[in-house]
């Protein structure tokens, strides 16, 4: 079907897929060593404490088998993943970054994104970040925003006391692997009382083929501040597969409010499997909001530990798998203290043979008096090749506790193409306004901007579907 | 300027024959009521004008002005200026009003509405219909009232500017006060649109008083038993639909 091939290579995808020749300053060898986990500490001037760490997360790795449930990871290759590639310069004004990068970012909007609607802008380019930027007037109230590794030169304690404590090394194997490796991402503080009106977002891009990013993000909200942090992130295509592992760690403190936001459009050849949690204390909100467009293989279940007495967690996801990707996403919610809410709502969306699972845990401890969870996944299937498959799993061990869980699964009604090409609309139209729709309660708490450029990507992928079927 | 021709049309659902054998002639600017009993197939009609895949024509032929629309996809009839307000109207969810609204009016029209312009009609077309403005952020049709969804559909009617207008059961699920919202909106079309056609489908004459179609037919059985004036619909109206049964069979 060659009709089919020339669309999926559509021009505006592959706006995001484009590669540019830039030249790094530094490229680890090939392959995961000691010596290649000593040398990224090296040239990073790590304190003692931080290689530990990372040889620590190398043994912890080596020692773990391959998950034994999910998606089929024997494709990865650990030894032909390049771990570390430094790229040139890093700087605090547009103007300063290297033009063959700057060109990157220019190309896919984020200056003209950061000037119309950020507090803040970290925009990483393979391992590190190439630019940090934080608006006037919030550094005077306390608050900071940069890279992971300029942070933990200029604030060691702080990073030191936060990091990997509320997602532990040895996690899983890969929150192991990330340890081991980890190189740039972000680093937030919102001092007490603050909030942080527009976003900040940090942006990544993985450029060089069969490389590997591990950034680290760290988000530390005091009490009753405030936060929205949005995460784009993209990457060309190549034939061959590189790894995308990254650890995002929340503290949500007394009252704060916390969203994150992501929205990732890696092309397909990423493997994308992340570890993402929040601890949320008393009376603090935490929101997760993810668009997963992109990636080959993902695995990713944000949790959220509410461990605080009226403690809140909202998690909304979309995800697409579209012709050969394998979305494994889901959801975890503990509720470790009294009065606890918690919603959950997933949709995803199947076609052209991709497969989408949806793994949610509900766990709600003894003592956790009248908690509250309420769970919503629906998955809309495309055509007759493409799969879904969800699994829900609540643990409820208090009685007061109140749990509820929807889950639908269905193709697209065949009714409601009818009625709105009644009003005039061609039969692709029809069904990119039912995908949308059926998208709408996530998307709308996607901000503006990434809302637009997500119902963009939607249309886009159902015109191709209409054109081809 | 349109006017629509169904010839001897059979329809079929699965091996089923529901329709046997139409034949009718809408002009332009004429109001032609359709009246039958529950299962006398007056949805059927409706829709297999409009297209309904569900729906297969074994026979006959629908020209809009000589020409058969056949061939046309649903929403091809629709940008030929054929609007059918439904029954019962899907639900979309996620899907709100002035969405729907403003896609298909510029899906229609060649050239793009001023969305100002679209705002100002939206708001005048509404108010007429005492409808809650909240009502387009909604999702289309969705928890809506029986006077909501058809005060939705009249809506799209007045937006949309149709030439050839089938109004599916308007009055069913309407309490008197929306119905004479609804009839006299409709009317008010017919006077704006002189050109159109416009086929009611109805159960009932209660509508019919305020729309005053000059054709009437009776559908029993998938047969037109009978054509006549708007006398018909009273005739109907105070002997039921039982005295056409033996002309229904009849005609078997």
């Amino acid at each position: 079907m060659p009709v089919r091939k020339e669309r999926i290579q559509g021009p505006d995808i592959r706006r995001y897929e484009f590669r540019t020749e830039t030249k790094p300053v530094y490229i680890a060898e090939r392959g995961l060593s000691r010596r290649v986990v000593e040398e990224i500490s090296r040239m990073k001037k790590e304190p003692e404490w931080m290689l530990r760490l990372r040889l620590r997360g190398l043994e912890e790795f080596m020692k773990r088998p391959l998950p034994g449930w999910g998606p089929n990871l024997s494709g990865l290759d650990f030894d032909a993943i390049t771990y570390y590639i430094k790229p040139e310069g890093k700087a605090t004004s547009w103007d300063d970054v290297p033009r063959e990068v700057k060109e990157v970012f220019d190309r896919l909007r984020i200056p003209e994104m950061e000037r119309r609607a950020l507090a803040g802008n970290v925009v990483q380019y393979e391992s590190e970040s190439v630019y940090y930027n934080l608006k006037k007037g919030w550094e005077e109230k306390g608050v900071i925003f940069m890279d992971l590794d300029s942070a933990l030169q200029r604030y060691p304690e702080m990073v030191k006391e936060y990091f990997m404590k509320c997602v532990p090394i040895n996690d899983n194997k890969f929150s192991a692997l990330h340890a081991a490796v980890w190189s740039g991402g972000s680093f937030a503080y919102i001092p007490r009382g603050v909030s942080v009106e527009m976003p900040l977002q940090t942006y990544f891009r993985m450029n060089e083929r069969q490389s590997g990013q591990f950034e680290h993000t760290l988000i530390i909200a005091e009490p009753g501040s405030s936060v929205h942090y949005i995460e784009g992130c993209t990457a060309p295509r190549y034939d061959e597969n590189s790894l995308h592992s990254a650890v995002v760690e929340i503290y949500a403190k007394e009252g704060s409010r916390v969203r994150y936001t992501t929205v990732q459009n890696w092309s397909k050849n990423i493997y994308n499997l992340n570890t993402k949690r929040a601890l949320v204390e008393k009376g603090a909100q935490m929101e997760w909001v993810g668009g997963s467009l992109g990636a080959y293989i993902t695995m990713l279940y944000p949790c959220s530990i509410l461990r605080g007495e009226n403690a809140k967690a909202s998690h909304l996801t979309i995800s697409f798998a579209s012709e050969g990707t394998w979305k494994d996403g889901g959801a975890k919610v503990i509720h470790a203290a009294p009065n606890t809410q918690s919603k959950v709502i997933a949709k995803s969306i199947s076609m052209e043979g991709g497969t989408s699972v949806f793994r949610g845990l509900i766990r709600i401890n003894k003592g956790a008096v009248n908690a509250k969870a309420h769970a919503v996944c629906d998955a809309l299937i495309l055509d007759d090749r493409s799969r879904s498959e969800t699994y829900p799993h609540n643990e409820v061990l208090e009685e007061s506790a109140t749990i509820t869980h929807e889950a639908t699964a269905g193709k697209i009604n065949d009714m409601m193409v009818y009625y709105l090409m009644s009003r005039g609309l061609k039969e692709e139209e029809a069904r990119s306004l039912i995908v949308l729709g059926f998208l709408d309660d996530v998307l709308r708490e996607i901000p503006f901007e990434f809302a637009i450029e997500l119902n963009r990507l939607v249309r886009l992928e159902m015109e191709r579907l209409g054109a081809v079927g | 300027m349109k006017n629509l021709r169904i010839n001897d049309l059979h329809v079929a659902v699965g091996d089923k024959e529901i329709l046997k054998g139409i034949t009718l002639e809408i002009n332009r600017g004429e109001i032609h009521a359709i009246m039958g009993p529950n299962g006398s197939g007056k949805s059927v009609f409706s829709n297999t004008i409009m297209g309904d895949p569900r729906y297969k024509i074994t026979r006959g032929d629908i020209l809009l002005d000589g020409e058969s629309i056949l061939p046309l996809k649903v929403d091809e009839r629709a940008r030929r200026g054929i609007f059918l307000a439904f029954q019962y109207p899907q639900e979309v969810p996620g899907v709100s009003l002035s969405t729907l609204l403003w896609t298909s009016i510029n899906a229609r029209n060649t050239s793009r509405m001023d969305a100002a312009e679209f705002q100002k009609r939206l708001k005048k077309e509404m108010k007429r219909l005492k409808m809650d403005e909240g009502l387009t952020q909604r999702s289309v049709n969705e928890g809506f009232s029986g006077g909501e969804k058809k005060k939705s559909e009249t809506l799209q009617l007045s937006l949309l500017s149709p030439e050839v207008v089938i109004l599916d059961e308007p009055d069913s699920g309407l309490d008197v006060d929306a119905m004479k919202i609804v009839a006299t909106a409709v009317k008010n079309y017919t006077i704006t649109h002189p050109d159109s056609c416009l086929i009611v489908i109805t159960h009932y004459q209660r509508i019919l008083r305020y729309i005053k179609p000059r054709f009437v037919h009776v559908l029993v059985g998938g047969r037109i038993v009978k054509s006549g004036g708007y006398h018909l619909a009273r005739e109907v109206e105070s002997k039921g639909y039982e005295q056409f049964a033996g002309e229904g069979n009849a005609c078997a």
